[in-house]
């Protein structure tokens, strides 16, 4: 299986990045490790007239510390965000989850950034940067703006970026102190998560509970209330609408999201 | 000291490592010069009629050479039991994958964009996608064509007499689901096929039988079997879905001459798990009945074989009827099969080809029988088992046992497991309400190995620099046999590994053979080598007696060091034997046999799994499989191990994780690697072997098939370890694979039901 | 395009369609056929290759992406003289392959695992080769030889 015939261009800045796009609107795909776009393409699901490849752009590569906020560029390799001291410090959630994205070669390739763009529900980092209360950045001919996590995920595979913008960065408060706990159900380890949940303080993601990201909002409710952690976790499945499949219906899923959520909350350290 | 019995690492393995195997898509042959390539145009719909087929566009697409559909073809028709399967649909497709046109192009990256292009229209039908809906008959694949009601063939009893288990003090029945699974050669299928100015037909096929498969092929294209060339390059595991030639291969044949080119063909993974024949797939009833004592008295199984659309092997649930009894002392046995048709894939042979199925239903049986009376499993089963004594021992259902220890097995299993203590650790757990389950499984089985009975070539010739080559029929792809039979042939000759080529697997070297299929090789392969080693040395002898002067009768071969020499006076004259051929009247000494005497052997051995189960979740974890897979003397402990290994992965792997899905549609949901639950190495534990080896009387070498044991043994074993974790909770019976939810689901059932 | 990446220490260079995928490229325009095509979804692993060093399924990787790069295929892990890489020894010593099919791929994940981890444990191997599927062996044998690969002792 190989992709339907495109045209590859290299960017070499994020300035030549953006203007390639604004040359080639919808018809254009940007590539970062290419790890959800062609899979895809390979599938015939996806078939853009133009690709961009951005994997060169080293100015979007980093971890650092702005004051109180961890900053990580959006090309930032799950490898390398395992192994980042600063996570290890200051986002220790982010590096864990990481870690256990995919398998090594998928490390080895897929990045932060492609992995929020494409908002895929089912995928580990969009609820892990949402409990986070990351803050994406994006740059487009019109500038750079920011969006709250949790009014990035609008549905599934679908984010207010336009065609012509590029995300360049995530921002996270520092976590450094709190907590935090990450629960990942699957039936092998390679496998996209029947259900996952991140908790870093009192905050509580969800993975693939519906079309989106959740923050399990009953949960954190709970909790803010003084209930305790078997308490807060019978809500984690309320407002959710989880995919009902034949491998994993939708009530086994919430079962899981409230097994789940009691564990990463003990593991957090909530009683 | 011989070599046989000893630990050697694997003269196929040079090439393997640093520059890979020679695989079909990986041929450079000078004849495949020029080649097109091809992609067959697969069915998408379950169940329809094709009302029209417009490859118009797609010979209009960049690079296309050709689009063939059945209406080209003139290929003789293909029998598939009953019916006839076509090598390109005509009217009607009856599974998704089934192939409906051939698309031929001049670059492989062409294929994809010109395959989309064949417009077929379908009218769909109402699909037939399980047991129960081909059952009901209310959708039939062949209408008033050689299939009435979907039910094909019927053996053993039209009705049951279930006065057999008037005297039980106990019965149980269950239906027990044998999931059907995807073989899934990490290579999938493909070919190359050739036609030479001689009017000869070369195909590099990747099969485990490229004698079987020239048979095939000939017929099918009409032509004398002298005409038709088939070679198996190195093989990237078939596992019973590469025997032979599939239809396409046929197909492949008959396009080479359309267009007058070499053709390649390498299909897609997603193509091979909805067009490779699956496994399995069967339905059985159990009822089994006994004494409180725990001496069964009578057992049933009713088997319902999903074959799929086109029945290529009904065979399987007569294999599963005979081995229905396993290892026990059933005075009765009763059985029937039937086998379906469906709206989907077509099933053959998978590692253990009907007898994983008997095994499973048995010994889910046993376990059953054993909660029933409230006995331990692992007694039960001592109750029942055929005793050593009382070998040979033919079963009601006509298996023909050579020798078994059956009991001895277990015993050894338990005993490395530290079977008390496990059980000890569960009631602990269980008495503290640990939500983390601990269940035990057992299964004790045996299985029959060169089943077929017909034989194999073997041929030694022996050169002029005392080096051996080797030709046997069987066609190892993976199982190390070259290594065995090298061993063999150096322990028997006296030669050195390093001067030993084993070849196999071309139609050209090998003109008789069967292959490799049913855990065969060894025993028959393994014998005709012997075999005609026996008559080179005979040959050996006659010459030597001459050269020394002195009688036949009176010289040896000193296999120390690959001289023959006047027996009693090692320090003689001595000839090697370069200098024995030397002075033949031809350039080799050389012996070509059939080993046709080669009854069927029957291994056995037992398993035990350990299994945890996170009863909040439902996720079932391996902790330990520790397993007696006893077939007789081992020749070469490494690869025997590396076989047994590998059985239990799969047979793990069915029992937790693997299972071929369609929705009410007959569409495949489990057709990529992505969706089809493929095993990985986090999945499964480090295995524990415990050695047994009782030979058997059957074969020159007293050896027993080891290729499919451990799969056989370590499915049930792990099926009964999780129903055993849930038993304090009430479960007794939950189908294959154990999935999360299935285990979280039936703790529910039984909880709502208290 | 015109792609140039240096494949087992050696420039290699060709004219290809843009959608050209790595393991094409070095299986068709290299002639490096070692490297195996299992599966259309990134999940088998038979086409794992190093792309400056780490483990990548060369499926899912395009021939541009690494151009300007360096790949080491299995043709390069042995030495210039033809002695062999210890993950290669130990393969064959441990009997970590059988059909072969999985082999190059598995032996490219497990170099890039012992360079970031020189001591794994049996559950580390087993997870850091959760990419790289095999059929053949149940795994166990491939365990054992990298563990014995990383210089420790096999145990079982």
């Amino acid at each position: 299986m190989i992709p339907a015939e495109f045209s590859y261009r290299r960017a070499s800045t994020v300035d030549e990045a953006l203007a390639l796009l604004a040359e080639h609107g919808e018809d254009a795909k940007l590539l970062a490790g290419g790890h959800s776009l062609l899979p895809l393409m390979k599938l015939r699901f996806a078939a853009p007239e133009v690709v961009v490849d951005i994997a060169s752009l080293d100015e979007l590569k980093f971890v650092r510390l702005d004051g109180d906020e961890v900053v990580i560029g959006a090309l930032s390799r799950y490898h390398d965000l395992h192994g980042d001291p600063v996570l290890a410090e200051h986002a220790p959630l982010v590096a864990h989850a990481s870690g256990a994205v995919g398998d090594p070669q998928v490390r080895h390739r897929g990045t932060l950034g492609g992995s929020l763009v494409h908002a895929d529900s089912a995928a580990d980092l969009p609820a892990v940067i949402l409990a986070s209360d990351g803050v994406l950045v994006a740059r487009g001919p019109a500038g750079e703006r920011r969006i709250p996590a949790a009014e990035f995920f609008l549905g599934p595979f679908t984010t207010p970026l336009e065609p012509d913008e590029l995300l360049t960065e995530v921002r996270l408060p520092s976590q450094a102190g709190l907590g935090w706990g990450f629960e990942k159900f699957t039936r092998r380890n390679i496998d996209w998560a029947i259900v996952g949940v991140a908790v870093v303080g009192r905050s509580v993601g969800l993975i693939n509970l519906g079309g989106t990201p959740l923050r399990a909002a009953a949960t954190e409710k709970a909790l803010a209330d003084g209930a305790s952690a078997d308490e807060a976790a019978a809500l984690a499945a309320e407002d959710t609408s989880p995919p009902d499949e034949p491998h994993a219906s939708a009530e086994y899923r919430r079962h899981l999201a409230r097994v789940l959520t009691r564990r990463a909350l003990l593991a957090a350290g909530i009683a | 000291m011989s070599i046989v019995g000893t630990r050697v690492v694997r003269v196929e393995d040079e090439k393997l490592i640093t520059s890979g195997g020679t695989y079909v898509d990986d041929l450079r042959e000078a004849a495949l010069t020029g080649a097109v390539h091809a992609v067959f145009v697969r069915s998408p719909i379950a169940h329809a009629r094709i009302s029209g087929i417009d490859t118009e566009e797609a010979k209009q697409a960049p690079g296309v050479v050709a689009v063939f559909t059945a209406a080209d073809l003139d290929l003789a028709p293909q029998q598939t039991g009953p019916v006839t399967e076509p090598f390109l649909a005509t009217d009607v497709v009856r599974y998704v994958g089934e192939p409906v046109a051939l698309v031929l192009t001049e670059e492989r990256y062409q294929l994809a964009d010109a395959a989309e292009l064949v417009d077929v229209d379908y009218d769909p039908l109402d699909a037939v996608a399980s047991i129960d809906a081909a059952l009901s008959g209310e959708t039939e694949l062949f209408p008033g064509g050689g299939v009435t009601g979907n039910v094909m063939q019927v053996n053993g009893a039209e009705e049951f007499d279930d006065a057999v288990f008037a005297d039980c003090d106990a019965v149980v029945t269950q239906t027990i689901l044998n999931p059907r699974v995807a073989p899934a050669s990490l290579e999938v299928r493909g070919g190359s096929v050739a036609w030479g100015e001689d009017g000869r037909l070369t195909l590099w096929l990747s099969t485990q039988n490229a004698q079987i498969a020239r048979t095939t092929v000939a017929g099918a294209l009409g032509l004398d079997e002298e005409r038709v060339r088939v070679i198996a390059p190195d093989v990237g595991g078939g596992f019973g879905a590469k025997i032979g030639a599939d239809p396409e291969a046929s197909v492949l044949g008959w396009a080479a001459r359309a267009v007058g080119r070499p053709v390649r063909w390498t299909e897609s993974r997603s193509e091979n798990l909805t067009a490779m024949s699956h496994g399995r797939a069967q339905q059985n009833t159990v009822t089994i009945g006994g004494k409180r004592d725990g001496t069964v008295l009578a057992y049933r199984i009713d088997v319902v074989q999903d074959s799929g659309a086109y029945p290529r092997a009904m065979f399987l649930p007569t294999l599963t009827e005979m081995m229905a009894p396993g290892v026990y002392r059933f005075p009765v046995v009763q059985t029937r099969s039937r086998c379906v048709v469906t709206n989907t894939t077509p099933i053959a042979a998978y590692r253990g080809a009907g007898r994983p199925e008997a095994t499973a239903a048995v010994e889910r049986a046993m376990d059953l029988f054993a909660a029933e009376i409230g006995m331990d499993p692992a007694e039960v089963r001592r109750v029942n088992f055929i005793r050593p004594e009382e070998f040979p021992y033919t079963t009601p259902t006509g298996g023909d046992y050579d020798t078994g220890e059956y009991a001895a097995a277990l015993d050894k299993v338990l005993a490395a497991a530290g079977y008390a203590e496990l059980r000890a650790e569960q009631e602990l757990r269980r008495v503290a309400g640990d939500p983390v389950a601990l269940g035990l499984g057992i299964a004790a089985y045996v299985e029959i190995t060169g089943g077929d009975a017909s034989g194999e070539s073997g041929r030694v010739d022996i050169h002029e620099d005392g080096s051996v080559t080797a030709y046997t029929g069987s066609s190892p792809h993976g199982q190390g046999l070259a290594t065995s039979l090298a061993m063999l042939l150096s322990d028997q000759l006296g030669v050195p590994l390093a001067k030993i080529t084993v070849k196999h697997g071309d139609t050209d070297e090998v003109p008789r053979a069967v292959g490799t299929f049913g855990s065969r090789s060894l025993q028959l392969g393994g014998s005709a080598i012997r075999q005609a080693a026996d008559e080179v040395i005979a040959q050996a002898r006659e010459l030597a007696a001459d050269l020394l002067e002195a009688a036949p009768e009176d010289l040896e071969l000193d296999t120390e060091r690959g001289v023959w020499q006047v027996r009693g006076a090692p320090s003689s004259t001595t000839l090697d034997w370069a200098r024995i051929v030397a002075s033949a009247e031809s350039t080799a000494l050389s012996a070509d046999v059939w080993f046709g005497d080669g009854k069927p052997t029957f291994p056995f051995g037992a398993h035990l799994a350990v299994v945890e189960v996170d009863t909040e979740t439902g996720k079932v974890e391996v902790r330990r499989l520790v397993a007696v897979d006893d077939a007789g003397p081992v020749v070469n402990p490494l690869t025997f191990r590396g076989q047994r290994h590998g059985g239990l992965g799969q047979g793990i792997a069915q029992a937790l994780l693997e299972v071929v899905n369609y929705d009410e549609d007959g569409n495949p949901t489990t057709a990529t690697l992505a969706d089809y639950s493929f095993v990985t190495a986090t999945e499964l534990p480090d295995f524990e072997l415990v050695d047994m080896a009782t030979p058997t009387t059957r074969n020159l070498l007293g050896v027993k098939g080891i290729g499919e044991a451990a799969t056989i043994g370590s499915t049930p074993a792990v099926h009964n370890a999780v129903v055993d974790a849930l038993a304090h909770h009430g479960v007794r019976h939950l189908d294959m694979p154990a999935t999360p939810m299935r285990v979280w689901a039936a703790l529910n059932d039984v909880r709502k039901a208290n | 395009m015109r792609v140039s990446i240096e494949v087992n220490g050696r420039t290699t260079a060709g004219e290809v369609p843009d959608r050209t995928l790595l393991v094409h490229y070095l299986r068709d325009t290299v002639g490096l056929t070692g490297t195996n095509i299992g599966c259309d979804t990134t999940s088998c692993g038979a086409c794992t290759v190093l792309l400056d060093g780490e483990s990548v399924k060369s499926c899912t990787v395009l021939a541009a992406q690494a151009d300007g790069h360096e790949v080491t295929t299995v043709e390069g892990l042995a030495g210039d003289g033809g002695e062999l890489h210890p993950v290669q020894r130990a393969f064959r010593e441990q009997h970590g392959l059988q059909c072969g099919f999985c082999t190059p791929g598995m032996m490219m994940a497990s170099v890039s695992l012992l360079k970031e981890n020189p001591r794994p444990s049996r559950r580390e191997v087993r997870e850091a080769l959760e990419g790289n599927l095999c059929r053949c062996t149940g795994y166990h044998n491939i365990v054992s030889a990298v563990v014995e690969a990383s210089g420790q002792e096999v145990d079982r």
